[in-house]
């Protein structure tokens, strides 16, 4: 299994036009360069037109790296009510007054044009995949004439004026086909067959970017406000509130993907997001990763470490006169105990700010690591290290053992016997 | 640490003085100067990155409560972290310690008795005993600390006005005991008694504040911390207490003095000598989405010229939840050299309230504190100028002025 990464890149989620509780500058010190923007709350709040009015989105929020926006489609059937799916497009009720609303894969595109991000994502015929049977036939092949509708809709419309960039809005298409291997296969080569921007898959997004210099070298990290990303995982029977056996078939499309496209091209998978989860599906072969994780937990007084979690809330930290992560030299960790933090934590506002500052912090090293790894020839070291970190008594998940071996990296050392621990 | 208070401004009582605060801090800290307000020793909103974007050194001058720290960490853990500097990164900070603050752990007199003073604080009404204040005290080592108080309302009567004073006397000379008395118990190196900031209470009684302040200036102090005020005492009477106050104090000890909290106020107190202010008037703003406008250099201005239409509805503040700021694409305040005006738009910030994101607050309060310590240099230049009173009566007048439109059109 070759593992070609070009670059290793994690999104961060803009939610509402802010990532909790920092600022620019914070972002940019972390070093994030490119920022996932959830249309359908932003069209919401402050509304798609007064952010057109006033210049983009970067304008808007000061933002001078690059900003992707999904197409607004999946958190209308994630979070509303009576949200349904016609050929013309998603309808739904308007939150605000429970008018019925449609949104039509053109007012997606029209949505992302007035926010203005680099990138923007076609409008997709979304369904969950637990389900089976016609349906996800029915999905896949509509996806595939909504991508028409959306080309068609962005070529020649948005002019960038505003921006440095390109005065090309690159587009991405969303692959369907739920775990069937065959219809997911019609429908990258439907997809390819386009002659897209870029790619994205249920679980991966691949480029084919024209404006290379867009993504390149690109470590971000992602994470969203609030829990609509793990409602679209949820959906999707995949993420980690979900037990084990979903991890399982998790894993199986991510390699099934990572095996049919191209070596050339960076894979996205969207919403994967736990460190164990990105170093897996590293071995396996994808580049690019948004997560809700970092900043969701730090709300709660999780912080990220090697070893795994540390709940600054617990009453054994009170006292302990350590930084959170002694291999971390962010700066919550050069200057902050976690006896002083839990004291913060879940209480005062600075508490939920330095450990974002802390968790972002450590996704992005994290992603720089593996980077380095891969580039330096090391990364079977790299991932041993790793699992080890995490499972000190040798309790590597079986999912985790398996995409391994698919991956072609060996943990052998990592893991104790099964034997031994179902003893 | 040591604190030089200058003449008097001529024909005024309000004075400048400058506080060399030692260590890397080669500028001293001006006075009259303001004190942040800090929960758990940090700011509420601004993190200690952005914290060093502002004017320094002005903003190296932090209050701190230690009841804040009743729950966590323990006093033995401040110590072997190595203090308050320490443990909230800010080395470079100078830190004025005091029981109460009007954000956490507001003084409740009803609870206060003779064991100890009384405070609402997030997690239940809690007894603090002299003994236990002072454990804290010597662990978080902050530059100057007050003794412990018992602060009353207004409204109290004079039995109990007068017992505050008697109680607030007593737990003086037993903090600077105790503060000598932990000197040797604990390993922390800390100068005994020499950073006690005396506490002065009185309430509404020009007698009791007297007394009490002639007490306390008979100890070993190093400065003077004037309390007892913002608790229901009127705007009108509290110059005379005021003036009760400094004039039963030395020249050339400082004086602090909490709970005066708007420009106004401020400037009450400058005008009867009073050189620190702990002030939480920002925070409150900055909770509501209120940002500072008003203009520093009125003093040369005529203001009864000014157009009215420039400030429709208020000339010291905006509120930025409001509508009207939807598209507004101008800074909070034109020329305003804080990140927040230099970054970002009152658009934005309208929007970020809107969606509750916490970002809204912490841009806030950065502009907000950035503002009023402007607020605090122009007072310093107008003392130094001579122009303090005139000053005074100017920026009185701008709000009345203000009033006055108001009803005009109603």
């Amino acid at each position: 299994m070759v593992i070609s990464i070009i670059y290793l890149s994690m999104f961060f989620n803009l939610f509402l036009g802010t990532i909790k509780g920092l600022t620019n500058i914070q972002l940019e010190e972390i070093g994030c360069q490119l920022i996932l923007g959830n249309t359908y709350h932003l069209a919401l709040r402050p509304g798609a037109e007064l952010i057109d009015e006033l210049g983009g989105l970067h304008k808007f929020m000061n933002w001078k790296r690059a900003l992707l926006t999904d197409s607004g489609g999946f958190q209308m059937v994630s979070l509303l009510h009576l949200a349904d799916i016609t050929e013309q497009g998603v309808t739904f009720q308007s939150p605000v007054d429970g008018k019925p609303m449609l949104l039509t894969p053109e007012e997606s595109i029209q949505i992302q044009n007035k926010i203005g991000a680099d990138i923007i994502m076609a409008l997709d015929d979304v369904v969950k995949t637990t389900i089976t049977g016609p349906r996800i036939e029915e999905a896949m092949y509509r996806t595939l004439r909504w991508i028409d509708r959306c080309i068609s809709e962005t070529v020649g419309t948005y002019n960038w004026a505003a921006h440095k960039r390109p005065d090309v809005q690159n587009l991405f298409g969303i692959v369907q086909g739920g775990l069937d291997p065959v219809l997911r296969d019609i429908c990258v080569r439907g997809l390819v067959d386009r002659d897209l921007p870029g790619y994205i898959k249920q679980y991966m997004l691949k480029e084919n970017i024209r404006e290379p210099t867009i993504l390149m070298n690109i470590l971000v990290i992602m994470s969203s406000m609030k829990a609509n990303l793990t409602s679209y995982w949820d959906s999707y029977a995949i993420g980690g509130l979900v037990g084990g056996e979903d991890k399982d078939s998790f894993w199986r499309v991510v390699a099934q993907c990572t095996a049919s496209l191209p070596e050339d091209k960076p894979r996205y998978v969207m919403g994967v997001g736990y460190p164990l989860d990105i170093v897996v599906c590293s071995a396996l072969g994808a580049d690019m990763y948004d997560c809700v994780y970092p900043t969701r937990t730090a709300r709660f007084g999780t912080a990220l470490v090697p070893e795994g979690i540390l709940k600054l809330k617990n009453r054994a930290m009170a006292n302990d006169e350590r930084p959170i992560d002694l291999t971390c030299s962010c700066m919550v960790c050069k200057n902050y105990t976690r006896a002083y933090l839990h004291g913060l934590v879940t209480k005062d506002a600075m508490g939920s700010q330095l450990l974002s500052y802390h968790n972002l912090s450590y996704m992005m090293r994290l992603s720089k690591n593996l980077h380095t790894s891969i580039v330096e020839g090391r990364f079977p070291e790299f991932v041993r290290g790793f699992l080890q970190t995490q499972f000190p008594r040798g309790d590597v998940p079986e999912w985790v053992c398996n995409a391994m071996e698919v991956a072609g990296v060996d943990i052998s050392s990592c893991c104790t016997p099964l034997a031994s621990w179902h003893d | 640490m040591r604190f030089v208070a200058a003449k008097a401004c001529a024909g005024s009582r309000a004075r400048a003085g400058a506080l060399y605060i030692g260590g890397n801090s080669a500028a001293p800290i001006e006075t009259p100067s303001l004190l942040i307000s800090t929960l758990k020793g940090l700011p509420a909103f601004i993190s200690r990155d952005h914290l060093g974007d502002l004017p320094a050194p002005d903003s190296h001058l932090l209050h701190v409560s230690p009841i804040h720290f009743l729950d966590c960490p323990a006093t033995k853990t401040i110590c072997t972290i190595g203090g308050l500097h320490q443990m909230v990164g800010l080395h470079d900070h100078f830190f004025i310690a005091s029981p109460r603050d009007s954000l956490e752990s507001l003084p409740e007199s009803d609870g206060t008795n003779k064991l100890g003073a009384s405070f609402e604080t997030p997690s239940g009404r809690q007894l603090v005993k002299p003994s236990a204040y002072m454990e804290m005290i010597t662990s978080l080592m902050p530059n100057l600390w007050a003794s412990m108080a018992d602060e009353v309302p207004a409204w109290v009567s004079d039995k109990r006005n007068k017992t505050s004073v008697d109680r607030t006397l007593r737990w003086l000379d037993e903090c600077i005991n105790l503060d000598l008395v932990y000197e040797n118990a604990l390993t922390c190196t800390v100068e005994g008694g020499k950073n006690v900031l005396g506490f002065v209470v009185g309430g509404s009684s020009i007698e009791e504040r007297k007394r009490c302040a002639t007490e306390v200036a008979a100890r070993n102090v190093s400065g003077f911390w004037i309390g007892g005020f913002g608790l229901g005492e009127s705007i009108e009477e509290r110059p005379a207490l005021l003036h009760a106050v400094t004039d039963s104090l030395p020249e050339e000890k400082l004086r602090l003095v909490s709970g005066l909290s708007l420009p106004e106020e401020v400037l009450q107190g400058v005008a009867v000598g009073v050189d620190f202010f702990d002030s939480t008037y920002i925070y409150h703003l900055t909770l509501r989405g209120f940002a500072l406008i008003f203009p520093h250099n009125i003093v040369d201005e005529d203001i009864v010229d000014r157009p009215l239409d420039d400030y429709p509805n208020d000339c010291t503040k905006i509120n930025l939840r409001a509508t009207i700021f939807r598209k507004d694409t101008s800074s909070i305040v034109a020329n305003c050299t804080c990140f927040t005006c230099q970054n970002h738009t009152r658009a934005y910030i309208n929007h970020l309230l809107n969606v509750h994101e916490m970002l809204a607050h912490i841009l806030l309060e950065i502009h907000n504190t950035h503002h009023y310590l402007g607020f605090f240099r122009t007072i310093r230049e107008t003392i130094k100028n001579g122009k303090f009173d005139l000053f005074h009566k100017k920026f009185i007048q701008s709000r009345r002025i203000h009033l006055a439109s108001v009803v005009q059109y109603s």
